[in-house]
């Protein structure tokens, strides 16, 4: 069965923890081309008066809709997608930073279509606001 | 200085051609934490109907990017690139990029609007194929922060 049938609203879909350290981020600066300094060097981070290096808000974009992507697997794809940056992340040299990801069904359409709404959060802040990721029928299919 | 507001409605050229590499979309899904096979095994994504490799959601931000640059460059839109955060962002999709497309991306400023001393400017890049049908529209709002 589809996982795009007979979905409910509330219904928690995907939950999963992602642990980010300071290579995750020079990682995603070159595969993205996003080299802002910030999200790589302490003295920079600082001289802007930031509370340290961030995650780039694109990379917990990035992967906070990767657990709804494995939910779907094949049947389906992410049709739109959106968020709202309400709160950086801070990635500690040593500890890194720890962000957990639920996905929820918000609504179910009649197209076949359902909304799934992304809680983002590190502890107990939220970090992304308004995430929401439309699933879709493949076009055509 | 705030964003000038007479940019909004206004458009740039296409960006130059921008072909997705297999390597590329892999690159880029293990930079997101990605596992789907979907994105990373070329098989996986042949056996579920597609030519190759499937791009990540927000791999547009790549192409993206390119248009997002023609409007920061705009000495008319006096856009203090120091002063900007990111504040939304969205892609709208019609089918998934996969691996093979050439994609150009035309950027229009749909809004430039005023709040509290600082300048929200919307930016929507329209990503189109080499046969010029839609793929994805990204939109991006940017928060331009006022002087101190």
């Amino acid at each position: 069965m589809s996982a795009l049938q007979n979905l409910e609203k509330g219904q928690v879909v995907a939950e999963a923890s992602f642990a980010l350290s300071r290579d995750t981020l020079v990682r995603y600066a070159g595969a993205s081309g996003d080299f802002n300094p910030i999200h790589y060097r302490d003295d920079v981070a600082a001289a802007v008066g930031l509370p340290g290096v961030l995650a780039h808000g694109m990379l917990t974009m990035g992967f906070a809709v990767q657990p709804v992507v494995d939910w779907l697997g094949a049947d389906g794809y992410v049709s739109d997608y959106q968020v709202r940056f309400t709160r950086p992340v801070v990635v500690d040299p040593a500890e890194g930073a720890s962000v957990t990801v639920t996905a929820t069904v918000g609504v179910v359409n009649d197209d076949g279509t359902a909304r799934i709404d992304l809680k983002v959060v590190v502890g107990e802040q939220t970090v992304l606001g308004k995430s929401q990721a439309v699933v879709s029928p493949w076009p055509g299919a | 200085m705030p964003v000038n507001p007479e940019i909004q409605g206004r458009s740039y050229p296409a960006t130059e051609p921008y072909l997705v590499g297999r390597e590329k979309v892999r690159e880029f899904a293990r930079a997101v934490l990605a596992s789907s096979p979907l994105s990373l095994d070329p098989a996986a994504a042949q056996a579920a109907g597609f030519a190759d490799v499937i791009a990540p959601p927000t791999f547009p931000v790549v192409v993206q990017e390119h248009s997002l640059a023609q409007l920061l460059a705009d000495p008319e839109a006096q856009i203090d690139f120091s002063r900007v955060v990111h504040g939304d962002q969205r892609f709208q999709y019609s089918r998934p990029i996969v691996a093979g497309d050439e994609l150009v991306a035309t950027l229009t400023v749909t809004s430039v609007k005023s709040l509290g001393g600082n300048s929200m400017v919307t930016a929507e890049s329209a990503i189109v194929d080499a046969a010029g049908a839609h793929v994805v529209t990204a939109i991006s709002t940017l928060v331009v922060r006022g002087e101190d």
